[in-house]
Protein backbone atom coordinates (compact mmCIF):
# COMPACT_ATOMS: atom_id res chain seq x y z
CA UNK A 1 0.00 0.00 0.00
CA UNK A 2 1.42 3.42 -0.80
CA UNK A 3 0.31 6.31 1.34
CA UNK A 4 1.87 9.78 2.13
CA UNK A 5 2.78 12.95 4.25
CA UNK A 6 2.48 16.28 3.39
CA UNK A 7 4.13 18.70 5.72
CA UNK A 8 3.50 22.61 4.63
CA UNK A 9 5.48 24.61 6.88
CA UNK A 10 5.88 28.79 6.99
CA UNK A 11 8.67 28.93 4.97
CA UNK A 12 9.39 25.40 3.04
CA UNK A 13 6.60 22.67 2.53
CA UNK A 14 7.54 18.90 1.98
CA UNK A 15 5.79 15.24 0.76
CA UNK A 16 6.84 11.93 1.07
CA UNK A 17 5.66 8.74 -0.41
CA UNK A 18 5.99 5.78 1.51
CA UNK A 19 5.31 2.20 0.44
CA UNK A 20 5.47 -0.63 2.54
CA UNK A 21 8.50 -0.25 4.37
CA UNK A 22 10.18 2.24 2.48
CA UNK A 23 10.06 5.93 1.42
CA UNK A 24 9.44 5.91 -2.06
CA UNK A 25 10.25 9.56 -2.58
CA UNK A 26 10.06 12.87 -0.95
CA UNK A 27 10.51 16.22 -1.89
CA UNK A 28 11.11 19.57 -0.48
CA UNK A 29 10.11 23.23 -2.20
CA UNK A 30 10.15 26.69 -0.90
CA UNK A 31 6.43 27.50 -0.29
CA UNK A 32 4.04 29.36 -2.38
CA UNK A 33 1.70 32.21 -1.18
CA UNK A 34 -1.12 29.69 -0.13
CA UNK A 35 -0.91 26.32 1.28
CA UNK A 36 -3.21 24.19 -1.01
CA UNK A 37 -0.89 25.46 -3.91
CA UNK A 38 2.37 24.80 -1.73
CA UNK A 39 1.24 21.20 -0.77
CA UNK A 40 0.18 20.22 -4.40
CA UNK A 41 3.44 21.12 -5.80
CA UNK A 42 5.49 19.14 -3.26
CA UNK A 43 2.91 16.37 -3.57
CA UNK A 44 2.93 16.68 -7.54
CA UNK A 45 6.99 16.20 -7.19
CA UNK A 46 7.45 13.98 -4.96
CA UNK A 47 4.67 11.40 -7.01
CA UNK A 48 6.74 12.33 -10.49
CA UNK A 49 9.62 11.29 -8.36
CA UNK A 50 8.28 7.53 -7.77
CA UNK A 51 6.45 7.67 -11.71
CA UNK A 52 2.86 7.88 -9.53
CA UNK A 53 -0.23 9.71 -9.65
CA UNK A 54 -2.56 11.35 -6.60
CA UNK A 55 -5.16 8.08 -7.31
CA UNK A 56 -1.97 5.56 -6.31
CA UNK A 57 -2.29 7.49 -2.68
CA UNK A 58 -4.52 5.10 -0.60
CA UNK A 59 -4.25 7.45 2.64
CA UNK A 60 -2.57 10.94 2.88
CA UNK A 61 -2.19 12.72 6.39
CA UNK A 62 -1.48 16.55 6.59
CA UNK A 63 0.93 18.31 8.97
CA UNK A 64 2.40 21.80 9.32
CA UNK A 65 1.20 25.26 9.51
CA UNK A 66 -0.88 25.13 6.84
CA UNK A 67 -2.25 21.37 6.88
CA UNK A 68 -5.92 22.14 7.73
CA UNK A 69 -5.99 23.53 4.40
CA UNK A 70 -4.99 20.78 2.45
CA UNK A 71 -7.39 19.44 -0.27
CA UNK A 72 -6.47 16.10 -1.19
CA UNK A 73 -5.38 15.03 2.81
CA UNK A 74 -7.57 12.26 4.32
CA UNK A 75 -6.77 13.80 7.80
CA UNK A 76 -4.38 16.05 9.55
CA UNK A 77 -2.37 15.83 12.89
CA UNK A 78 0.22 18.45 14.70
CA UNK A 79 3.53 18.55 13.22
CA UNK A 80 5.07 17.50 17.51
CA UNK A 81 3.48 14.02 16.99
CA UNK A 82 4.41 13.56 13.14
CA UNK A 83 8.47 14.81 13.96
CA UNK A 84 8.71 12.36 17.28
CA UNK A 85 6.90 9.82 14.75
CA UNK A 86 8.87 10.43 12.00
CA UNK A 87 12.22 10.60 14.13
CA UNK A 88 11.54 7.50 16.03
CA UNK A 89 10.96 5.57 12.74
CA UNK A 90 14.28 6.30 11.66
CA UNK A 91 16.01 5.83 14.90
CA UNK A 92 14.27 3.95 17.49
CA UNK A 93 16.59 4.81 20.36
CA UNK A 94 15.20 8.45 20.17
CA UNK A 95 14.23 9.88 23.15
CA UNK A 96 14.57 14.17 22.40
CA UNK A 97 13.63 15.26 19.34
CA UNK A 98 14.75 18.92 18.68
CA UNK A 99 12.96 20.40 15.93
CA UNK A 100 14.11 23.73 14.67
CA UNK A 101 12.19 25.08 11.39
CA UNK A 102 11.63 28.11 9.51
CA UNK A 103 9.41 29.96 12.28
CA UNK A 104 9.32 27.87 15.30
CA UNK A 105 11.39 25.63 17.40
CA UNK A 106 10.26 22.70 19.45
CA UNK A 107 11.76 20.35 22.00
CA UNK A 108 9.39 16.90 22.09
CA UNK A 109 9.98 13.93 24.35
CA UNK A 110 8.99 10.20 23.02
CA UNK A 111 9.05 7.01 24.99
CA UNK A 112 10.28 3.63 23.17
CA UNK A 113 7.07 3.39 21.10
CA UNK A 114 7.71 6.63 19.71
CA UNK A 115 4.75 7.86 21.34
CA UNK A 116 4.60 11.97 22.51
CA UNK A 117 5.25 12.33 26.20
CA UNK A 118 5.71 16.74 26.53
CA UNK A 119 7.12 19.17 24.46
CA UNK A 120 7.74 22.84 24.35
CA UNK A 121 7.38 24.96 21.52
CA UNK A 122 8.93 28.25 21.01
CA UNK A 123 6.61 30.63 18.01
CA UNK A 124 5.85 33.33 19.32
CA UNK A 125 9.98 35.22 18.87
CA UNK A 126 11.99 34.40 15.95
CA UNK A 127 15.19 33.76 18.48
CA UNK A 128 16.21 30.32 18.34
CA UNK A 129 14.53 30.21 14.99
CA UNK A 130 15.62 29.70 10.92
CA UNK A 131 14.49 33.46 10.43
CA UNK A 132 17.07 34.41 13.10
CA UNK A 133 19.30 33.18 10.58
CA UNK A 134 17.53 33.99 7.88
CA UNK A 135 18.29 37.76 9.04
CA UNK A 136 21.50 36.92 9.91
CA UNK A 137 22.59 35.65 6.49
CA UNK A 138 21.06 38.84 4.94
CA UNK A 139 23.10 41.01 7.40
CA UNK A 140 26.70 38.90 6.59
CA UNK A 141 25.37 39.55 2.90
CA UNK A 142 25.85 35.35 2.65
CA UNK A 143 23.52 32.20 1.49
CA UNK A 144 21.96 30.54 4.56
CA UNK A 145 23.66 27.44 3.99
CA UNK A 146 26.98 29.12 4.14
CA UNK A 147 26.46 30.18 8.40
CA UNK A 148 27.72 26.44 9.35
CA UNK A 149 30.32 26.16 7.44
CA UNK A 150 31.63 29.57 8.16
CA UNK A 151 31.62 29.17 11.44
CA UNK A 152 33.67 26.48 11.85
CA UNK A 153 37.17 27.81 11.66
CA UNK A 154 36.28 30.66 14.14
CA UNK A 155 38.98 30.73 16.43
CA UNK A 156 37.73 33.51 18.98
CA UNK A 157 33.89 33.72 18.55
CA UNK A 158 32.00 36.69 18.65
CA UNK A 159 29.64 37.13 21.75
CA UNK A 160 25.79 38.37 20.84
CA UNK A 161 23.94 39.52 23.51
CA UNK A 162 20.48 40.59 22.17
CA UNK A 163 18.26 37.70 21.96
CA UNK A 164 15.75 39.63 19.99
CA UNK A 165 16.38 38.94 16.45
CA UNK A 166 16.11 42.79 15.23
CA UNK A 167 18.77 43.91 18.15
CA UNK A 168 20.95 40.92 17.61
CA UNK A 169 20.87 42.24 13.66
CA UNK A 170 22.15 45.62 15.13
CA UNK A 171 24.61 44.15 17.04
CA UNK A 172 26.01 42.14 14.16
CA UNK A 173 26.44 45.20 11.69
CA UNK A 174 27.57 46.65 14.53
CA UNK A 175 30.75 43.84 14.87
CA UNK A 176 30.73 43.58 10.86
CA UNK A 177 31.17 47.71 10.73
CA UNK A 178 34.14 46.87 13.56
CA UNK A 179 35.66 44.53 11.15
CA UNK A 180 35.09 41.73 12.75
CA UNK A 181 36.38 38.32 11.60
CA UNK A 182 33.52 36.74 9.43
CA UNK A 183 33.83 33.84 10.56
CA UNK A 184 33.71 34.63 14.02
CA UNK A 185 30.72 36.73 13.13
CA UNK A 186 28.79 33.41 11.88
CA UNK A 187 29.79 31.02 14.84
CA UNK A 188 29.03 33.81 17.54
CA UNK A 189 25.47 33.82 15.62
CA UNK A 190 25.35 29.67 15.96
CA UNK A 191 26.45 30.09 19.40
CA UNK A 192 23.59 32.26 20.35
CA UNK A 193 20.59 30.08 18.14
CA UNK A 194 22.51 26.87 19.94
CA UNK A 195 22.18 28.90 23.40
CA UNK A 196 18.50 29.45 22.76
CA UNK A 197 17.58 25.98 21.85
CA UNK A 198 19.29 24.57 25.13
CA UNK A 199 16.93 26.80 27.23
CA UNK A 200 14.49 25.18 25.20
CA UNK A 201 15.40 21.67 25.55
CA UNK A 202 16.36 22.14 29.22
CA UNK A 203 12.79 22.37 29.89
CA UNK A 204 12.06 18.69 29.12
CA UNK A 205 15.10 17.57 30.12
CA UNK A 206 17.62 15.76 27.51
CA UNK A 207 17.22 12.36 27.10
CA UNK A 208 19.34 10.31 24.83
CA UNK A 209 19.49 9.61 21.71
CA UNK A 210 18.84 13.38 20.65
CA UNK A 211 17.96 14.24 16.91
CA UNK A 212 17.46 17.17 15.73
CA UNK A 213 14.96 17.57 12.62
CA UNK A 214 14.07 20.28 10.37
CA UNK A 215 16.29 23.00 8.20
CA UNK A 216 18.33 24.32 10.75
CA UNK A 217 19.68 20.80 11.72
CA UNK A 218 21.58 21.43 8.16
CA UNK A 219 23.47 24.37 10.16
CA UNK A 220 26.84 22.17 10.92
CA UNK A 221 27.21 25.35 13.98
CA UNK A 222 24.55 25.51 15.14
CA UNK A 223 24.68 21.43 16.15
CA UNK A 224 28.03 21.57 17.12
CA UNK A 225 27.16 24.08 19.32
CA UNK A 226 24.13 22.48 20.42
CA UNK A 227 26.38 18.95 21.59
CA UNK A 228 28.67 20.72 23.06
CA UNK A 229 26.30 22.68 25.27
CA UNK A 230 23.85 19.79 26.27
CA UNK A 231 27.00 17.66 26.67
CA UNK A 232 25.25 14.98 23.85
CA UNK A 233 26.06 13.61 20.68
CA UNK A 234 22.99 13.85 18.49
CA UNK A 235 22.16 10.91 16.23
CA UNK A 236 22.96 11.76 12.29
CA UNK A 237 19.45 11.13 10.51
CA UNK A 238 20.23 8.95 7.41
CA UNK A 239 17.55 11.46 5.06
CA UNK A 240 17.28 15.40 5.18
CA UNK A 241 16.01 16.19 7.95
CA UNK A 242 13.47 18.63 6.43
CA UNK A 243 11.26 15.85 5.55
CA UNK A 244 10.86 14.17 9.11
CA UNK A 245 7.61 15.62 9.64
CA UNK A 246 6.19 15.06 6.49
CA UNK A 247 7.48 11.59 7.07
CA UNK A 248 5.57 10.83 10.33
CA UNK A 249 2.66 12.19 8.46
CA UNK A 250 3.26 9.07 6.22
CA UNK A 251 3.60 6.63 8.88
CA UNK A 252 0.23 7.97 10.52
CA UNK A 253 -1.35 7.74 7.20
CA UNK A 254 -0.34 4.11 6.90
CA UNK A 255 -1.81 2.90 10.29
CA UNK A 256 -5.15 5.17 9.29
CA UNK A 257 -5.42 3.81 6.38
CA UNK A 258 -4.80 0.05 8.13
CA UNK A 259 -7.75 0.77 10.69
CA UNK A 260 -9.75 2.06 8.10
CA UNK A 261 -10.03 -1.31 6.24
CA UNK A 262 -6.82 -0.47 3.66
CA UNK A 263 -9.42 0.68 1.15
CA UNK B 1 27.35 80.31 29.75
CA UNK B 2 27.09 77.70 27.07
CA UNK B 3 26.84 73.77 27.97
CA UNK B 4 26.19 70.93 25.83
CA UNK B 5 24.34 68.01 26.50
CA UNK B 6 25.26 64.44 24.23
CA UNK B 7 22.51 61.78 23.75
CA UNK B 8 24.23 59.17 21.99
CA UNK B 9 21.36 56.62 21.05
CA UNK B 10 21.72 53.45 19.48
CA UNK B 11 19.72 54.73 16.17
CA UNK B 12 20.23 58.67 16.67
CA UNK B 13 22.44 60.44 18.10
CA UNK B 14 21.29 64.11 19.81
CA UNK B 15 22.78 66.72 20.65
CA UNK B 16 21.41 69.79 22.43
CA UNK B 17 23.39 73.61 23.28
CA UNK B 18 22.19 75.67 26.13
CA UNK B 19 23.27 79.15 25.86
CA UNK B 20 21.30 80.78 29.11
CA UNK B 21 18.01 80.03 28.15
CA UNK B 22 18.64 79.62 24.46
CA UNK B 23 18.88 75.84 23.00
CA UNK B 24 19.88 74.78 19.93
CA UNK B 25 20.06 71.33 18.55
CA UNK B 26 21.10 68.99 16.10
CA UNK B 27 20.17 65.20 15.44
CA UNK B 28 21.77 62.23 13.37
CA UNK B 29 22.28 58.82 12.56
CA UNK B 30 24.55 57.24 14.90
CA UNK B 31 26.15 54.57 12.58
CA UNK B 32 28.44 52.81 13.87
CA UNK B 33 31.37 55.26 15.37
CA UNK B 34 29.38 57.25 18.08
CA UNK B 35 32.10 59.22 18.97
CA UNK B 36 32.30 60.64 15.83
CA UNK B 37 28.53 61.19 15.76
CA UNK B 38 28.67 63.28 18.59
CA UNK B 39 31.48 65.48 17.43
CA UNK B 40 29.54 65.82 14.35
CA UNK B 41 26.15 66.55 15.98
CA UNK B 42 27.77 69.03 18.90
CA UNK B 43 29.46 71.25 15.74
CA UNK B 44 26.46 71.23 13.74
CA UNK B 45 24.23 72.45 17.15
CA UNK B 46 27.09 75.03 17.90
CA UNK B 47 27.36 76.36 14.59
CA UNK B 48 23.07 77.04 14.26
CA UNK B 49 23.84 79.07 17.33
CA UNK B 50 26.72 80.44 15.54
CA UNK B 51 29.01 79.18 18.16
CA UNK B 52 32.13 77.00 18.46
CA UNK B 53 33.54 73.92 20.22
CA UNK B 54 35.60 75.91 22.38
CA UNK B 55 32.75 78.31 23.96
CA UNK B 56 31.55 74.79 25.73
CA UNK B 57 32.31 74.74 29.22
CA UNK B 58 30.80 71.62 30.72
CA UNK B 59 29.43 68.76 28.36
CA UNK B 60 27.58 65.95 29.81
CA UNK B 61 26.88 62.65 27.47
CA UNK B 62 23.93 59.78 28.36
CA UNK B 63 22.45 57.12 26.23
CA UNK B 64 23.58 54.02 24.90
CA UNK B 65 26.60 55.17 23.51
CA UNK B 66 27.00 58.12 25.74
CA UNK B 67 29.96 56.07 27.16
CA UNK B 68 31.88 56.65 24.19
CA UNK B 69 32.09 60.49 24.14
CA UNK B 70 35.53 61.45 24.59
CA UNK B 71 35.21 65.43 24.91
CA UNK B 72 32.46 64.35 27.66
CA UNK B 73 33.18 65.75 31.12
CA UNK B 74 30.78 63.07 32.43
CA UNK B 75 27.95 60.63 31.71
CA UNK B 76 24.81 60.16 32.95
CA UNK B 77 22.00 57.71 32.82
CA UNK B 78 18.94 58.46 30.13
CA UNK B 79 16.34 57.59 33.22
CA UNK B 80 17.88 60.81 34.87
CA UNK B 81 18.22 63.04 31.34
CA UNK B 82 15.15 62.19 30.02
CA UNK B 83 13.19 62.75 33.70
CA UNK B 84 15.36 65.94 33.87
CA UNK B 85 14.90 67.35 30.45
CA UNK B 86 10.68 66.29 30.79
CA UNK B 87 10.33 68.47 33.81
CA UNK B 88 12.11 71.17 32.58
CA UNK B 89 9.40 71.53 29.77
CA UNK B 90 6.46 69.99 31.51
CA UNK B 91 6.60 70.55 35.36
CA UNK B 92 3.56 69.14 35.96
CA UNK B 93 4.91 65.81 34.39
CA UNK B 94 4.38 62.43 36.53
CA UNK B 95 4.67 59.95 33.78
CA UNK B 96 7.79 59.95 30.99
CA UNK B 97 6.89 57.53 28.19
CA UNK B 98 10.46 56.83 26.02
CA UNK B 99 9.85 55.60 22.99
CA UNK B 100 13.43 55.71 21.17
CA UNK B 101 14.92 53.34 18.61
CA UNK B 102 16.07 50.15 20.79
CA UNK B 103 14.49 50.45 24.31
CA UNK B 104 11.15 51.67 25.72
CA UNK B 105 11.09 53.42 28.97
CA UNK B 106 8.55 54.47 31.49
CA UNK B 107 9.74 56.50 34.33
CA UNK B 108 7.66 57.68 37.61
CA UNK B 109 9.17 61.54 37.87
CA UNK B 110 8.85 62.99 41.38
CA UNK B 111 10.04 66.17 42.81
CA UNK B 112 12.63 68.51 40.82
CA UNK B 113 12.49 66.19 38.18
CA UNK B 114 14.00 62.91 39.86
CA UNK B 115 13.52 59.33 38.78
CA UNK B 116 11.41 57.69 41.69
CA UNK B 117 11.11 54.21 39.64
CA UNK B 118 11.16 53.19 36.35
CA UNK B 119 10.35 50.27 33.77
CA UNK B 120 12.46 49.29 30.68
CA UNK B 121 12.57 47.14 27.84
CA UNK B 122 15.44 46.67 25.97
CA UNK B 123 15.55 43.16 25.56
CA UNK B 124 12.56 42.71 22.72
CA UNK B 125 12.01 45.33 19.47
CA UNK B 126 7.90 44.64 20.47
CA UNK B 127 6.19 47.71 21.43
CA UNK B 128 9.56 49.42 20.68
CA UNK B 129 10.05 52.02 18.16
CA UNK B 130 12.63 49.88 16.04
CA UNK B 131 9.29 48.14 15.13
CA UNK B 132 7.78 51.10 13.29
CA UNK B 133 11.08 51.44 11.42
CA UNK B 134 11.14 48.14 10.28
CA UNK B 135 7.19 48.04 8.95
CA UNK B 136 7.46 50.92 7.63
CA UNK B 137 10.32 49.79 5.47
CA UNK B 138 7.97 46.82 4.45
CA UNK B 139 5.40 49.40 3.28
CA UNK B 140 8.24 51.50 1.91
CA UNK B 141 7.03 54.83 3.44
CA UNK B 142 8.34 57.52 5.78
CA UNK B 143 8.51 57.24 9.42
CA UNK B 144 6.37 60.27 9.95
CA UNK B 145 4.09 59.73 7.48
CA UNK B 146 2.57 56.09 9.69
CA UNK B 147 0.86 59.04 12.05
CA UNK B 148 -1.53 61.28 9.93
CA UNK B 149 -1.91 57.62 7.49
CA UNK B 150 -3.16 55.48 10.34
CA UNK B 151 -5.71 58.15 11.48
CA UNK B 152 -7.62 57.69 8.26
CA UNK B 153 -8.41 54.34 9.33
CA UNK B 154 -12.31 53.02 9.76
CA UNK B 155 -11.09 48.83 10.43
CA UNK B 156 -7.71 48.88 12.37
CA UNK B 157 -6.78 45.43 11.23
CA UNK B 158 -5.69 42.96 14.00
CA UNK B 159 -1.96 42.14 13.67
CA UNK B 160 -1.35 38.77 15.60
CA UNK B 161 2.61 38.89 15.87
CA UNK B 162 4.09 40.09 18.62
CA UNK B 163 7.93 38.84 17.61
CA UNK B 164 9.11 42.57 14.77
CA UNK B 165 10.26 40.10 12.63
CA UNK B 166 7.11 37.54 12.20
CA UNK B 167 5.08 40.56 12.08
CA UNK B 168 6.70 42.00 9.18
CA UNK B 169 5.92 38.79 7.32
CA UNK B 170 2.68 39.06 8.84
CA UNK B 171 2.00 42.76 7.02
CA UNK B 172 3.70 41.99 3.82
CA UNK B 173 0.94 38.78 3.69
CA UNK B 174 -1.83 41.69 4.73
CA UNK B 175 -0.05 44.13 1.62
CA UNK B 176 -0.32 41.14 -0.90
CA UNK B 177 -4.04 40.08 0.09
CA UNK B 178 -4.89 43.63 -0.68
CA UNK B 179 -5.32 45.10 2.51
CA UNK B 180 -5.58 48.71 2.69
CA UNK B 181 -2.53 50.07 3.92
CA UNK B 182 -4.41 52.47 6.27
CA UNK B 183 -5.75 49.79 8.11
CA UNK B 184 -2.88 47.87 8.06
CA UNK B 185 -0.56 50.87 9.22
CA UNK B 186 -3.33 51.66 12.08
CA UNK B 187 -2.73 47.80 13.35
CA UNK B 188 0.27 48.25 13.76
CA UNK B 189 -0.04 51.79 15.96
CA UNK B 190 -2.22 49.28 18.11
CA UNK B 191 0.18 46.30 18.76
CA UNK B 192 2.94 48.52 19.87
CA UNK B 193 0.96 51.14 21.84
CA UNK B 194 -0.43 48.10 23.58
CA UNK B 195 2.98 46.74 24.68
CA UNK B 196 3.88 50.04 25.52
CA UNK B 197 0.83 50.47 27.63
CA UNK B 198 1.22 46.91 29.27
CA UNK B 199 5.13 48.16 30.38
CA UNK B 200 3.45 51.54 31.69
CA UNK B 201 0.67 50.41 33.53
CA UNK B 202 2.96 48.07 35.43
CA UNK B 203 4.93 51.32 36.62
CA UNK B 204 1.43 52.79 37.34
CA UNK B 205 0.03 54.93 35.62
CA UNK B 206 0.18 59.11 37.00
CA UNK B 207 -0.99 61.77 35.43
CA UNK B 208 0.46 64.17 33.61
CA UNK B 209 1.52 61.77 31.28
CA UNK B 210 4.21 62.55 28.48
CA UNK B 211 5.23 61.04 25.62
CA UNK B 212 8.99 61.70 24.14
CA UNK B 213 11.29 59.55 21.48
CA UNK B 214 10.98 59.24 18.04
CA UNK B 215 7.72 57.18 18.38
CA UNK B 216 5.87 60.50 19.93
CA UNK B 217 6.24 61.86 16.53
CA UNK B 218 3.53 59.75 15.71
CA UNK B 219 0.12 60.90 15.92
CA UNK B 220 -1.60 58.08 15.55
CA UNK B 221 0.47 55.96 18.02
CA UNK B 222 0.19 58.99 20.66
CA UNK B 223 -3.83 58.61 19.83
CA UNK B 224 -3.92 55.07 20.46
CA UNK B 225 -1.72 54.87 23.36
CA UNK B 226 -4.15 57.36 25.32
CA UNK B 227 -7.00 54.86 24.04
CA UNK B 228 -5.27 52.00 26.68
CA UNK B 229 -4.44 53.86 29.35
CA UNK B 230 -7.27 56.10 29.48
CA UNK B 231 -5.78 58.79 29.93
CA UNK B 232 -4.55 62.40 27.75
CA UNK B 233 -1.10 62.45 26.83
CA UNK B 234 1.06 65.36 26.71
CA UNK B 235 4.05 65.88 24.16
CA UNK B 236 6.49 68.67 24.60
CA UNK B 237 7.07 71.52 22.66
CA UNK B 238 10.33 70.62 20.75
CA UNK B 239 10.95 67.97 19.01
CA UNK B 240 10.64 64.91 21.25
CA UNK B 241 13.68 63.02 20.05
CA UNK B 242 16.01 65.58 22.04
CA UNK B 243 14.56 65.78 26.12
CA UNK B 244 17.47 62.90 26.84
CA UNK B 245 20.24 65.37 25.57
CA UNK B 246 18.33 68.24 27.14
CA UNK B 247 18.26 66.56 30.43
CA UNK B 248 22.38 66.34 29.83
CA UNK B 249 22.84 69.83 29.15
CA UNK B 250 20.63 70.71 32.51
CA UNK B 251 22.89 68.89 34.22
CA UNK B 252 26.04 70.69 32.89
CA UNK B 253 24.00 73.75 33.44
CA UNK B 254 24.17 72.84 36.71
CA UNK B 255 27.73 71.65 37.59
CA UNK B 256 29.06 74.85 35.91
CA UNK B 257 26.40 76.44 38.52
CA UNK B 258 28.10 74.74 41.92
Amino acid sequence: MIVAGCDVGSLTAEAVILDDNEIMSSEIIRVRPRPEQSAKDAMDKALANAGLSLEDIAYCVSTGYGRTKIPFANGNLSEISCHGKGAHWLIPSVRTVIDIGGQDCKAIKVDKNGKLLKFVMNDKCAAGTGRFLEVMAKTLEVELGEIGPLSLSSQNPVVITNMCSIYAQIEVSFYIAQGADLHDVAAGINIAMAGRMKGLVAKVGVEEEVVITGGVAKNIGVVKHLEEMLNVSTKKLEVDPQIVGALGAALFARENSHQNGGD
Amino acid sequence: MIVAGCDVGSVMTKVVIMNGESLSHHIIETGFKPDIAAKNATDKALAKAALSFDDVKYCISTGDGGKNVSFANKYLSQLQCLSKGAYWLIPSVKTVVDAGGNATRAISVGKDGRVLSYRLNDKCAAGGGRFFEVLADALELKLDELGPLSQRSKNPLEIASQCTVFAESEVISLINEGKDPVDIIAGINRSITSRMASLIRDLGVRKDVVLVGGVAKNSGAVQSLEGYLGVSIKTVPTDPQIVGALGAALFAMDALKK
